[in-house]
């Protein structure tokens, strides 16, 4: 399965430069590097808005204008209406914290009156729209929100932006497939005469190409695991010290899948710059008489 | 015509058969089976700079699949008899211009080709080696091997018994029977 890595030290002789020499590993190292942090970031953003819309999907928020002063009764005729599984009053206290960040010192005060806030769950898979009509109408003047609408626009958001992380990593992907048919271009210009001798002796386009791709797999695979180790140490210090970047995204946090994923970016860049450089030998070599 | 000969060209017009098959239209992939059944010694050697003077007179035989095993006797016994046994590591740019030739030579005919053609093979070499060079080339003959030499020295050829000659004047081939034993002092290409 490797035998394309491994070549006997006559055929290493017949290229003459070492593997290693040239840009061809520092670009695909950075290439590598920069779709791994890309790559990083979309699948971060995909856990946010997964997190986010299962937190939002079942829950509900109610505000009752007339502010604390029968909560209890409010609180109570939102736990009976059918479908709501859990409803919790937030109390003023936080209520008046989160006004503070805002609106300063003035938040605090008792002259600004703050509505109640009633923050419930429904039935996974139950109606919300119904319910949260039924709690309306049980508790008259309340306005109910579902979550999952007032956060639309944020995982709308979420969602382009991963889109934008897949879009780019497709470029960057076709980025490096363009640097490595450069490559090969440039590494058979500087040996067509010994191109030239080895096919007036019969060596076919495979021996050829062999001896090519080889060359540049050896480049790609030691440029992608240089960049992969810089974008996993990059990833590791951000990880460390991202209490605050992981309050940000609600907590979110690279699964081992998204792991495993960006585990398999270098190989996966080493496959595509093998393939792409036998294939541009190739069509170059076919291309000549 | 040699490059038609040895395959590195095609045919714009004409057809070209070798070994009993038509090659005029042969696909490529099938090109360098035959191109492994033809020596070549060309005029400017064509050695690879880099690649010892071993590595280039093993070059055919490791194309062709053999072994180190198979490489390591061979190679040494023909460069000990082109007498470059003690230049085997060196490499073409420190050869002198009859050592290169003698190289080339030597990878032209290592792996017993069926068809060698030589570009003035004998262009650089003194008068002994030229001669120790005809011999080689009458016996791989001897043994089978067609040779097809291309030479202004028509002394040379006159005095291998059997040759053919075919002269080339202005681009157009006199007497193509190969009867022509003792052709006229050449004024263009022979």
């Amino acid at each position: 399965m490797l035998d394309w890595l491994f070549a006997s030290p006559a055929e290493r002789r017949l290229l003459g430069s070492r593997p290693l020499r040239g840009p061809t590993p520092w670009v695909i190292a950075i290439m590598t590097f920069s779709i791994m942090i890309v790559a990083a970031a979309g699948l971060a953003l995909a856990e946010t808005a997964a997190l986010v819309a299962a937190g939002t999907q079942t829950r509900y928020s109610a505000q009752i204008p007339a502010g604390g002063r029968s909560l209890a009764a409010t609180l109570e005729a939102i736990r009976s209406v059918p479908g709501v599984t859990k409803a919790e009053a937030v109390p003023e206290a936080d209520m008046r914290k989160i006004l503070e960040r805002w609106l300063g010192p003035a938040g605090a005060s008792s002259d600004l009156p703050v509505p109640a806030l009633i923050i419930f769950d429904v039935r996974a898979g139950a109606d919300g729209q119904a319910i949260a009509r039924r709690a309306e109408a049980a508790v008259p003047g309340a306005k109910v929100i579902a979550h999952v609408e007032a956060l639309g626009p944020l995982l709308r958001s979420l969602c382009a932006l991963q889109w934008i992380a897949v879009t780019l990593v497709l470029l960057l992907g076709g980025a490096c497939a363009a640097a490595v048919v450069l490559a090969a271009r440039g590494a058979l210009d500087t040996h067509r005469f010994t191109i030239e001798v080895m096919h007036g002796i019969g060596a076919t386009d495979h021996q050829v190409t062999h001896l090519f791709q080889r060359k540049i797999a050896i480049d790609a695979l030691t440029g992608s695991l240089a960049g992969g180790l810089a974008a996993a140490l990059v990833l590791i210090a951000l990880s460390a010290g991202a209490s605050f970047a992981g309050e940000l995204m609600g907590g979110a946090r690279l699964g081992t899948a998204d792991l495993v994923v960006l585990a398999l970016i270098p190989v996966a860049l080493t496959a595509l710059a093998t393939v792409v450089a036998r294939t541009a030998v190739l069509r170059t070599l076919r291309a000549a008489v | 015509m040699l490059k038609l000969l040895y395959l590195a060209q095609r045919p714009t017009r004409g057809r070209i058969a070798l070994f009993g098959e038509e090659l005029t239209d042969a696909s490529r992939d099938s090109l360098p089976h035959f191109r492994r059944r033809i020596g070549v010694v060309f005029q400017d050697f064509r050695l690879i700079r880099h690649l010892s003077a071993f590595d280039n007179v093993a070059l055919p035989l490791r194309i062709a699949g053999a072994s180190e095993e198979e490489v390591e006797g061979p190679v040494r016994e023909m460069l000990a008899w082109v007498g470059l046994g003690d230049r085997a590591s060196a490499r073409p740019p420190t050869l002198s211009g009859g050592e290169q030739q003698r190289v080339a030579i030597a990878r032209a005919v290592i792996n017993r080709p069926e068809l060698l053609v030589a570009d003035e093979p004998t262009g650089n070499v003194d008068a002994d080696m030229a001669r120790r060079l005809l011999h080689l080339f009458t016996t791989l003959n001897g043994l089978g091997t067609t040779v097809v030499v291309a030479t202004h020295d028509v002394g040379l050829i006159s005095a291998t018994p059997g040759a053919q000659m075919i002269r080339l004047e202005n681009g157009a081939m006199l007497d193509p029977t190969g009867a022509l034993k003792n052709p006229p002092p050449p004024r263009g290409a022979v």
